[in-house]
């Protein structure tokens, strides 16, 4: 692709990018504090995907095991707050290096698998990691989940009311995924969509693509980290099915309903998933991965390149 | 070794009747991927289909009649299931894997939330069945009959796969569609068919484990995707397509969970990475599997 693609209304992006932060950040001002932590909600899961379609768009490393970083963030950030601070940014830097630590530990061993291999080994990572929270009771707090996570505060000040939490998320969320937007279009977001294309040529063109796919694994597991302890903020309670399968194939669902590679689309698809999972599934009984499950057949049927396809094409 | 042995001879057999029974799940996902180049997630809920087959007809009272009808009627289910998911994934063949995963993914969810509504969220025990349900002494030390039989039973099947795929002309048939499905069709095979074939065969195999699963393991919501990991480790292990590559990868991994969890109950699961982690590092594309096509 070149960089220099024409884009006749520039000035349209940075708008729509304002309005939107705008109507998020006045969400707690005029919906209820249940509606207003769903909408929190969201943003921590619609981190989780932008960092997942980072792999799986942009750089061609389909992971179903993403959330096992995401849960380790989650973890580290939780343990923190209890055990050290929960003074603003440490839990959220914390999960960040907690989650980076995490994919760089294992990812050494994905990357140097391709295609299916890759999907099965990510999927064994994260389910090998999942039974470790299930099991490491003393620090986890085994099936029950790690309870008690003080809230986060801002100097001496908790955050305790749902909206300042809401606000909380929200710039951690904009810091994330901006970071994730500059990353992607560096020079070395280039390369990485190069690799995705055409590997054999990346590496005959000079470029180590296996140090580069390594060093996106590990930044995407960062920022799946800081999405985890923004997790453990907003929730005060992490479990062991946030670190599962169940969890990592929603952030897929999610990428894949707004749109793989577009980075703006699976926070769209995040929104929806959450949607389903809280709003729709208690209205039955709670079976709303059911629900979940038949979106999952419908999309790869009828929407295979998500909402994001049906927007635009050319910012792939 | 002698000592060694005695210690933990429970362990060791307990290992080789996990590795038979995940033998017989994995060599079905095994060679469905083989040959149709399909990553199939729902192979799992598969299993668990079984289970909770097992558990509705022998769970509470445990008899011969519901043990064996539990049997038929799960491979029946196997194989109507397996027929559903080529019929599934069949327009999604030049696609990704990860379209594939997706659908198999949400195949999953709908069949493992249904049984969920249907069973309740409690684990339900499953007896083995009148006979079997006591202990014979092994060695000196008392063992459950009931994984003995199940070692027997997984010999056989494993025997039988191998004697299929390998010496039969049907066998040879998967074989070489596996190594070129063009080719195949070329020479004037109907290669849908195959497909169907192996799927539903595999499909059959995950389902009737379940039932056999069902006095170690019993049925619980949750267990399809442990035995889905056990069977893609398994297969990442041995090779992909490769039924000497399932046959050992089950039996080390049937090892290394069994043994693992009793010799290093705290770190079981970084040993199974570890032992995955070390073929993937020797052998990148497992112990059986090959660039060209795919021996048996």
């Amino acid at each position: 692709m070149t960089p220099a693609a024409p884009q006749p209304q520039r000035w349209a992006k940075p708008g729509v990018v304002a309005v939107v932060l705008v109507v998020l950040a006045s969400a707690p001002l005029f919906l209820a504090p249940f509606a207003t932590s769903t909408v929190s909600r969201i943003l921590v899961f619609g981190l989780l995907a932008v960092s997942l379609d980072l792999l799986v768009g942009i750089s061609g490393l389909p992971s179903l095991g993403h959330a096992a970083y995401f849960g380790v963030g989650a973890y580290a950030a939780g343990w923190v707050s209890i055990n050290v601070t929960s003074a603003i940014p440490v839990p959220l830097l914390v999960g960040a290096v907690a989650g980076a630590l995490g994919a760089a530990l294992t990812g050494w061993i994905t990357v140097r698998a391709h295609g299916v291999f890759f999907l099965m080994l990510t999927l064994a990572i994260g389910e090998l990691l999942h039974q470790l929270a299930h099991t490491w009771e003393p620090v986890t707090g085994g099936a029950n989940g790690m309870a008690g996570i003080p809230p986060a505060r801002v100097g001496d000040q908790p955050l305790v009311v749902s909206g300042y939490v809401h606000w909380y998320v929200l710039a951690a969320f904009a810091v994330g995924v901006a970071v994730v937007l500059v990353v992607s279009r560096s020079p070395f977001g280039l390369a990485l969509r190069g690799i995705r294309d055409n590997e054999p040529r990346m590496r005959a063109l000079g470029y180590p693509t296996r140090v580069y796919k390594y060093a996106v694994f590990v930044f995407a597991g960062s920022i799946a980290g800081m999405a985890g302890a923004l997790l453990a903020a907003q929730q005060r309670l992490v479990t062991p099915a946030d670190v599962g399968f169940a969890t990592a194939a929603l952030a897929l669902l999610a990428v894949v309903i707004g749109g793989v590679g577009t980075l703006w689309g699976p926070v769209i698809g995040a929104a929806l998933v959450i949607l389903i999972r809280d709003a729709i599934g208690p209205g039955l009984d709670g079976h709303g991965t059911l629900v979940l499950g038949l979106v999952f057949i419908a999309v790869v049927y009828v929407l295979p390149r998500g909402f994001g396809g049906l927007v635009s094409r050319r910012h792939r | 070794m002698g000592a060694w042995l005695d210690a933990n001879l429970v362990g060791v057999v307990n290992g080789f009747a996990i590795g038979f029974l995940l033998f017989i799940v994995a060599v079905g996902l095994s060679l469905v991927f083989g040959m149709m180049d399909v990553l199939n997630l729902a192979h799992g809920a598969i299993f668990l289909l079984g289970a909770y087959v097992g558990a509705a007809l022998a769970g509470g009272n445990p008899s011969w009649g519901g043990f064996l009808g539990a049997l038929g009627l799960s491979a029946l289910l196997g194989l109507a299931g397996g027929g559903a998911l080529s019929a599934m994934t069949e327009p999604l063949r030049k696609r990704s894997h990860l379209d594939q995963a997706l659908l198999t993914l949400g195949v999953t969810l709908v069949v493992a939330e249904t049984l969920v509504m249907v069973y309740g969220d409690d684990p339900l025990a499953v007896g083995a069945p009148p006979g079997l349900d006591g202990s014979v002494p092994v060695l000196g030390a008392f063992y459950p009959t009931y994984r003995l039989v199940l070692i027997g039973i997984g010999a056989v099947l494993a025997v039988l796969v191998y004697l299929v795929v390998e010496r039969t002309t049907l066998g040879a048939l998967v074989r070489a569609t596996v190594a070129d499905r063009d080719m195949v069709a070329a020479l004037g095979v109907d290669n849908r068919l195959i497909r169907v074939g192996v799927f539903a065969f595999g499909s059959m195999l995950a389902a009737v484990a379940g039932v056999l699963g069902g006095p170690i393991y019993g049925a619980r919501p949750g267990l399809d995707s442990t035995v889905l990991i056990l069977a893609l480790v398994v297969v990442v292990i041995g090779g992909l397509g490769s039924v000497r590559g399932a046959l050992l990868g089950a039996l080390v991994i049937g090892q290394v969970d069994s043994l693992g969890r009793t010799l290093f109950p705290d770190v079981a699961s970084f040993v199974l990475f570890g032992a995955l982690a070390l073929v993937l590092v020797v052998r990148p594309r497992g112990l059986f599997g090959g660039k060209l096509g795919v021996r048996s």
